[in-house]
């Protein structure tokens, strides 16, 4: 089936913010919005949810702290307890804070790294990705809101894109 | 304005009189004698009452122990059961001190690590804070008697009303004399009488001064006609923080570290001054919630608190690097004339040195952590709570070894001196709150706090 989407064009961030809640008002959907830099506010207008990476975060961290424990236990407590410098190798606890800087940094690694890749993933980048630009101007100066005009009438909502300060509208239709 | 309500002044005064009356029956009834000691030692009757009978009795078996930081002690030194019971006699002297001691520095600190935090607002023109202003003011104002009370305890110690100060003994630079110490004597061009008391008084008018002028600018700020003022309190504040850094150092080392005279650390008096901004920053969370939640500070919400209690989290875990760099280097190096300070708290004071490091890390690490929970006031309260405590126990841990050794408990002395001066804080800080309104008029920063959303 053919699906067609409006594409309406602002100058400014104020504009836009204030155009995403008339649009939501209107219960139309919006598919992305493009912007050349952060807007302050732009996910709740949109009404996104929030995002849960520093959640994964935390539990990478817990993984990393994991991974530092038992290989240090097993390589220094329980594989190979030499007595290096009169270290207390008897027990991990007794040692510990020998293995705290590496239990840290760990910690953080894991976070830190495997965060990043969540962030990648669910972001869809890669090195050769193809980029999803519809339109080069929203990397430099203009914003871009792609609305779902699937069977609705294109003249009536670009004329009430106009209403809220939109500077270019384009009606797109895709072939299914 | 600010009212102070009389259920409040009566439940302060409350608790100084419980806390004096605590202090003043464990007093009475601790050894005074050798023979005490024996007799406590000896049945169980009179050592009923006290809960540090049994740890006595299980260093008494072990008369290989030697005390690690006593001077008389040489090493390898086996103590006979007199010079032991001689040695927990001393301990049980200073431990009323101790506890009016630990008490009164502790809140000494929180006043005095606000008013840090209070001039980092005005030096780095932070905007979020000027709401808070006034409340950091309060509670600064427990810092005049706060720290005369510090002055007048150290010049007790000088005047060899205790013991508490080793380094203060008589005849300890003394050659000829049997308490003659070398290494004390060494230290004696800093560590002498005079100069620690004239060093103290410099160190309190300073604080004392910046806190008087900043509040006077404030005030001339809020019904000048141009900013003068305010321009007058970001030097002061920036003059301020120079003077502090150098001078809470050496406070550091002149009121804490100096106890235990034979130790030495490079980075303790960072690590005081962790625990100082901690304390400070978790009062003014906690004073401004209560406020809130009595209907004054109508402006501050839930961003302000959050701010607050990132702080708190930070601070916390500054804390804990600190603690845990200090800790590790002299445990990892095993230096015998600096690791000493650690077998002795490892030993003697295990669960207040690691029940701390729970308190004061684990605990704020884990709910503080948490963005939405930094919004939720009980929360924020249950967190800064267990922190205060925790560092209570950390000036604990300071203090205590060092000059009550194996004789220290946590009983009536300790609560009553914890008592008494948190309701003369509590006193002081809410009374010094009506003097003026809690809102800033004239800030140049007070319209983007108001607005303050994070």
């Amino acid at each position: 089936m053919a699906s067609t989407v409006i594409h309406a064009i602002y100058s400014d961030d104020d504009v836009l913010m204030n155009a995403v809640k008339e649009v939501r008002k209107k219960h139309l959907h919006i598919n992305e919005v493009y912007t050349p830099f952060p807007v302050h506010g732009l996910d709740k207008a949109m009404g996104l949810a929030p995002t849960r990476l520093a959640i994964t975060a935390f539990l990478y961290g817990c993984v990393g702290i994991t991974v530092a424990t038992l290989m240090m236990n097993f390589i220094m407590i329980e594989d190979w307890p030499q007595n290096i410098g009169g270290k207390p190798s008897f027990s991990y606890i007794e040692n510990m804070p020998a293995f705290v800087p590496i239990m840290f940094e760990l910690t953080v690694f894991f976070a830190a790294h495997l965060m990043v890749i969540t962030f990648y993933m669910r972001s869809k980048l890669w090195p050769f990705k193809k980029a999803e630009n519809p339109d080069v101007r929203t990397t430099d100066d203009h914003f871009l809101m792609e609305i779902d005009a699937t069977g609705k009438d294109g003249k009536e909502l670009a004329d009430f894109l106009v209403t809220t300060g939109a500077v270019e509208i384009n009606l797109i239709a895709n072939e299914a | 304005m600010y009212t102070l309500s009389k259920n409040l002044k009566l439940s302060a005064i409350i608790f100084m009189v419980v806390g004096f009356v605590l202090f003043a029956v464990d007093y009475v009834f601790l050894p005074k004698t050798i023979a005490d000691i024996e007799a406590m030692h000896a049945g169980d009757a009179h050592g009923a009452g006290h809960g540090d009978a049994t740890v006595a009795d299980a260093h008494e078996a072990d008369t290989h122990h030697v005390a690690p930081d006593d001077a008389h002690a040489e090493e390898g030194h086996v103590m006979t059961e007199e010079e032991h019971n001689e040695h927990l006699l001393a301990g049980y002297q200073n431990k009323p001190w101790s506890a009016v001691y630990i008490a009164a520095f502790f809140f000494f600190m929180i006043s005095l690590g606000c008013l840090a935090f209070y001039a980092v607002q005005y030096a780095a023109q932070a905007g979020w804070s000027p709401l808070l202003l006034r409340v950091m003011e309060g509670i600064t104002g427990y810092l005049l008697p706060g720290s005369i009370i510090m002055f007048v305890l150290l010049a007790l110690s000088g005047f060899h009303f205790n013991h508490m100060f080793h380094w203060m003994a008589d005849g300890i630079t003394d050659p000829a004399s049997d308490n003659y110490d070398k290494l004390i004597a060494g230290k004696s061009g800093w560590l002498n009488v005079p100069w620690l008391l004239i060093r103290a008084a410099i160190f309190i008018a300073g604080w004392n001064i910046y806190r008087f002028f900043a509040v006077k600018f404030s005030k001339e700020q809020d019904e000048a006609s141009d900013n003068k003022s305010h321009k007058k309190s970001f030097k002061i504040a920036a003059a301020f923080l120079v003077f502090f850094l150098y001078t809470e150092s050496m406070m550091s080392w002149d009121w804490i570290m100096s106890i235990d005279p034979h130790w030495f650390s490079t980075l303790f008096g960072w690590y005081v001054l962790a625990g100082m901004m901690v304390c400070g920053i978790t009062t003014i969370a906690l004073v401004t919630l209560i406020l809130k939640g009595a209907g004054y500070l109508q402006n501050v919400n839930d961003s302000h608190i959050h701010d607050l209690a990132k702080f708190m989290f930070g601070f916390s875990i500054f804390w804990t690097y600190l603690w845990f760099s200090q800790f590790m280097l002299i445990w990892y190096s095993n230096i015998p004339e600096e690791v000493t300070y650690y077998i002795q708290r490892i030993e003697d004071y295990n669960l207040p040195f690691f029940g701390m490091l729970v308190m004061n890390f684990l605990f704020p690490l884990l709910i503080l952590m948490n963005s939405d929970f930094k919004r939720v006031n009980w929360f924020v309260v249950m967190s800064g709570v267990v922190i205060l405590l925790g560092h209570y126990v950390d000036i604990f841990n300071m203090v205590m070894p060092g000059t009550v050794g194996q004789a220290w408990s946590f009983g009536f002395v300790e609560i009553g001196s914890l008592m008494f001066f948190f309701g003369l804080f509590v006193l002081i800080v809410f009374s010094s709150l009506t003097k003026r309104p809690l809102e800033p008029k004239r800030n140049p920063l007070i319209e983007e706090s108001k607005h303050f959303h994070y």
